[in-house]
Parts: structure tokens; C-alpha cells; sequence
């Protein structure tokens, strides 16, 4: 059955108004972009001034990578491990629950408590369970290391995780799983050699969306994390917040912050836009 | 081998459980404890004092809570109705354009997917008083430079753009995928029983789009709440209160003033709340299912 209102198509004037409309919406939407990348190729001085017409230069971003006062490489560094390891180990938990809940049979309250309390975790802001996990993670020395924050990361996108997974196995048709338990598989090796290879799409989904969100977090890591566990958001904030701001660096390590965001869109995009929409439309 | 198989159903569930139970309901439950003390730091060692109704009398006599209270309710009404607004027709327009949604789709994605800090660097720049391009586009067309960030009756607005800016998209792709899935077969008929566009849209599309448009209100909603990066990196709730929201008031008083104990209070009642919108939201939306 086809969906969609191409059976209502804009015709004549309305067609070409419609697409001056898109055509500015995405215009705003790029406009800024294209404003920060420009001004990261300035001068301090071409930005103070507001010049149009300016030597695109390299020397931002040479200072913010290689300057002596700069930790950057460092903060990208602690970014990469965070980001990369926190996802790694959600899409083993997130899956392995998901899988859990969507094949067996839990008591009611089970599932409902569980998924009940993903809900309420995912929504109340971070900031209310920094407090308490800056006390803890003292009192065990994990505060200000990359491994504490990995931890509270994982837990962060664990919700998103296990949502996206239920709805990717659920879409797996029953009867293949059960042909093969009669072939003798166990219910791991069902898991392992069936359900697991048919919901790749979503382990991509889930995993580039847990990797984006890990890598922009702002408000755990800002509290989380000293001078040396520093990952970049903190480190662009620090940029932003200093006496003189320092605009151009502050644009050159802006630009450099999206680009693990436009690689893996390049590479993702279907997957993204499904795990975004996911859920939300059924 | 023959264990794991066995106990596949409990213990493939188990590190979620686990995790949830050490940084979440532990952590909730430390909160309720912490909000019934004053915790000060000496030598690097925490003290706690069993202080139960400090907090609670610290809570009522906030004034910079009701200020970041109101401006936050300001804020979440005014992004989100306007990005419901804007998301909803984009994704109508978009979706009767015979070409271009790939375009609209992929550079409507990119907002939300990059650092949140990052947006603020950006709109930092494009709002800058001497420098930023708003002020030299209204200096070009003769108007006066606007203090975007820096005066008190405008700051709040110029967040609220920020926002509107950032997550637009994000209700533009829920309703365009829901869009997408309104069966064709229905517009059809409609036509054939000689229906105009506009009459299709208002009375069949958009009441169809219904569920979707509860999601992404309900979810935006409590986003919007949410917010915090932009707007630190942009105002950090000034100039006075008039950007103070209440994530950034908590993230004050928790780790500016370390008044550990009080944060407590205020994130329980943060919780609270929003366990409440939850609950009634919820409530709303299977009285719309059954209706």
C-alpha cells in the first residue's frame, strides 16, 4: 500500500512558492553553519572588525590543535575513548536487555518497571544525579577519570538503547527464531546466530546515535571531569567562558567538534533519520 | 555453556538492572538523604550534617528559583509552540514537493546531531553586539545594533531562538515521517469525493498526524525543560536573571555555591515535577487512544 501525499502535489504558482519556502528553510538552518566555518578561517582581528572580504587562514586551528596552551588533542583524545568505549559496552547491555524483554516472558511488572523507569531516567535532566554521582565517584576516586565518566554515559544512552533495540528484534518475524529452536538451537545460540545478525540495522542505529550523544554531552562531563578528562564540549565552553573570549579559536574547535557528526551522517544517514523517527511515529 | 543457556532470560537483563540500580536509583536515593543535610567539604573529606528542614526553607524563600521558574516556563511555551508550528508546515509543504526531501531531510538532521556547545559558539558569534552578523545586517539596512545577549529584554528571546533553531528539525522529521505514512488511498477518496487540498490537509492529514504530534509535543516539552548547554555557553542566565533557567540555577547552586544538600532538595523537586507532567501527559494520551 503507498503512503504519503504525493497523490496531493503543488501545482503552478503554489509549487514554485513551496519550493522558495524549502529553499529558505534551509537556508536558515545552513546559514549558521556556513557563518562559524567562515569565521574559523579568520583572523582574530577579521572577526573583530566583521570583515566580508578576508585571507582565509589556517592559523585557528593550528592553534587550537598544536598551541602550546592548548589541550585540545588531549580533549579530542578523551572525547574519542569516551565516546567510543561508552558505546561499545551500551550496545552490549542495551541489547542484551532488549532481548531479554522482547523474547521472554518477564512478570508484568518486570518489564513495566523497567521500561517505566527508562522513561522517567530518560527524561529528568542530568544535572540532578551529577550531585550525587560527584560525591560517590570521590568517595571512590572515579571522579575526574575517563572511566567514571564512560559509566555514567552508558547509563545515559542505555534508554535510547534498549528502545531502539526492542523495536528493530520486534520487527523480526517470530516464526524464524522458532524454526530455529526446532533445529536445535539453544536460546543463546538463537540469539547469537538469528535474532543478533537480523537487527544489525539497528546495532548501527543505536550505535552511531550513542556515539554522537556521548561525544556532545556537555553538562556530566563539564562537572565530571578536571583539567585533564576534559573532553571537547567542555573544552569549547572553556574557550567561550575565559575573560577575553577567543572567538576565532572558539569557532575553529566549534567546527572541529561536528565533525564525527557529518562523517557518520555521510556514512549513516538512513540509519540515523530511522533510529530518530523510531518510536515516535508507531 | 549449559549455565549461560539456562539462565540466558536473567542474566542477559541483568547489567541494565545493575547499572540502573548503582548510578540511578542509588544515586535517588542519595538525593533524598543529601536533601535532609548540609554537606561541607574539609580535607577533601565530606561532612554531613542532619539539617532536615534547612533545605526546605532554603527552597521557598529562592527568589532566583521563581525568576528561573517563570523564565523557563517562558521559554519551553514559546520555543515549543512555535517549533510545532514551523515543524508542522515544513513537513506538509515538504511533503507534497515532488523533489528536494533527501535535500531537506539530511540538512534538517544536522542541527541535531552536533554539540550543543558548538550551536552556542555559533550563535554567540552571529549575535555579537560589535561583530556578529544580525548587527551588521540591521547596521546595513539603517537600524541601530541590538544588545542580543547583553540586555535584559531581549536575551530570553534570543535563547528562545537559539532553540527554535536547533530542534525545528527535530519535530520536522517526526511529522515528516508520519506525513509520509498517511496512506495514499485515503487522500485519493477524498479527492474523488471532490475535497479540496486545504480541506485534505486540515480534516484528514492532520488528525491523522494526531499521535505523532502528542510524541513529539510531550517530548519537546520536556527537552526544552531540559535545556542547559546553549544557553550556559551564551548568557549563563544573565544578564541578571533574565536567562536563568531552572537546569542552570541547579547547576549553580550544586556546583558554583556547593550547597550539595539544597541541590538535593531542588532535583527532588525537579523530579517530582516531572514525573507529574509524565503521569498526566500519559493520562492524556490514552484518553485521546480511546476517544
Amino acid at each position: 500500500m503507498s503512503a504519503g501525499t504525493s497523490a496531493l502535489p503543488l501545482v503552478g504558482r503554489d509549487r514554485i512558492i513551496g519550493y522558495g519556502l524549502m529553499v529558505v528553510a534551509v537556508l536558515c538552518v545552513v546559514g549558521p553553519f556556513a557563518w562559524i566555518l567562515m569565521s574559523s578561517f579568520k583572523h582574530q582581528i577579521a572577526i573583530l572588525t566583521g570583515a566580508w572580504s578576508f585571507t582565509p587562514t589556517w592559523s585557528n586551528y593550528a592553534e587550537v590543535l598544536f598551541g602550546r596552551r592548548s589541550d585540545f588533542v588531549g580533549n579530542v583524545r578523551n572525547s574519542a575513548v569516551v565516546a567510543s568505549v561508552s558505546t561499545v559496552l551500551v550496545l552490549v547491555v542495551g541489547t542484551l536487555a532488549a532481548y531479554s524483554l522482547h523474547r521472554f516472558r518477564w512478570a508484568r511488572w518486570v518489564t513495566t518497571g523497567f521500561l517505566g523507569w527508562t522513561l522517567i531516567f530518560h527524561m529528568i535532566p542530568a544535572l540532578t544525579l551529577v550531585g550525587p554521582w560527584y560525591i560517590a565517584f570521590r568517595e571512590l576516586g572515579w571522579y575526574d577519570t575517563l572511566g567514571g565518566l564512560i559509566l555514567t554515559h552508558v547509563t545515559m544512552n542505555l534508554p535510547m538503547t534498549v528502545w531502539l533495540m526492542m523495536a528493530f528484534f520486534s520487527e523480526i518475524p517470530p516464526e524464524i527464531e522458532e524454526a530455529a529452536r526446532v533445529d536445535g538451537c539453544s536460546p543463546l545460540e538463537a540469539f547469537r546466530y538469528v535474532a543478533l545478525p537480523l537487527a544489525v540495522p539497528g546495532l548501527i542505529a543505536a550505535g552511531i546515535l550513542a556515539f554522537i550523544f556521548s561525544w556532545n554531552e556537555f553538562s556530566i562531563a563539564l562537572n565530571l571531569t578536571a583539567r585533564d578528562t576534559a573532553t571537547v564540549p567542555v573544552a569549547i565552553a572553556r574557550f567561550a567562558q575565559q575573560y577575553e573570549v577567543q572567538h576565532s579559536q572558539m569557532a575553529a574547535a566549534a567546527v572541529i567538534s561536528t565533525i564525527p557528526a557529518l562523517l557518520l551522517m555521510a556514512l549513516g544517514q538512513r540509519f540515523i533519520v530511522r533510529g530518530l523517527t523510531l518510536g515516535s511515529v508507531k | 555453556m549449559h549455565i549461560l543457556n539456562r539462565w540466558f532470560k536473567h542474566w542477559s537483563l541483568l547489567p541494565a538492572v545493575l547499572l540502573f540500580l548503582l548510578l540511578t536509583i542509588y544515586p535517588m536515593a542519595n538525593l533524598v538523604r543529601m536533601s535532609v543535610s548540609t554537606i561541607t567539604f574539609a580535607g577533601g573529606a565530606a561532612h554531613w550534617a542532619w539539617t532536615p528542614l534547612a533545605n526546605l526553607q532554603l527552597l521557598t524563600n529562592d527568589a532566583v528559583l521563581g525568576a528561573a521558574a517563570l523564565n523557563t516556563a517562558i521559554f519551553v511555551v514559546v520555543a515549543v509552540a512555535i517549533e510545532m508550528a514551523l515543524g508542522l508546515a515544513l513537513a506538509l509543504l515538504v511533503a507534497r514537493l515532488s523533489r528536494g526531501k533527501g535535500l531537506a531531510r539530511t540538512v534538517m538532521v544536522l542541527p541535531i546531531l552536533v554539540p550543543a556547545v558548538a550551536i552556542g559558539s555559533m550563535w554567540k558569534l552571529m549575535y555579537n553586539y560589535d561583530f556578529g552578523v544580525f548587527n551588521q545586517a540591521l547596521t546595513a539596512i539603517g537600524f541601530g545594533p541590538v544588545n542580543w545577549l547583553g540586555s535584559t529584554s531581549v536575551a530570553l528571546l534570543a535563547v528562545i531562538l537559539v532553540d527554535i533553531w536547533h530542534w525545528t528539525p527535530f519535530v520536522f522529521l517526526i511529522l515528516f515521517a508520519a506525513v509520509e505514512g498517511v496512506p495514499t488511498d485515503v487522500i485519493e477518496a477524498a479527492r474523488i469525493d471532490g475535497a479540496t487540498p486545504r480541506q485534505i490537509t486540515w480534516r484528514i492529514i492532520i488528525p491523522l498526524l494526531k499521535p505523532a504530534l502528542a510524541v513529539a509535543l510531550i517530548f519537546r516539552s520536556i527537552l526544552a525543560f531540559k535545556t542547559f548547554d546553549e544557553v550556559f555557553l551564551l548568557t549563563s542566565g544573565g544578564p541578571g536573571t533574565s536567562t536563568e533557567l531552572v537546569s542552570l540555577h541547579l547547576y549553580k547552586v550544586f556546583f558554583e555555591q556547593n550547597q550539595l544538600g539544597y541541590g538535593a532538595m531542588l532535583s527532588l523537586a525537579i523530579i517530582i515535577a516531572i514525573v507529574a507532567f509524565l503521569l498526566v501527559s500519559r493520562r492524556a494520551l490514552t484518553l485521546r487512544a480511546m476517544a
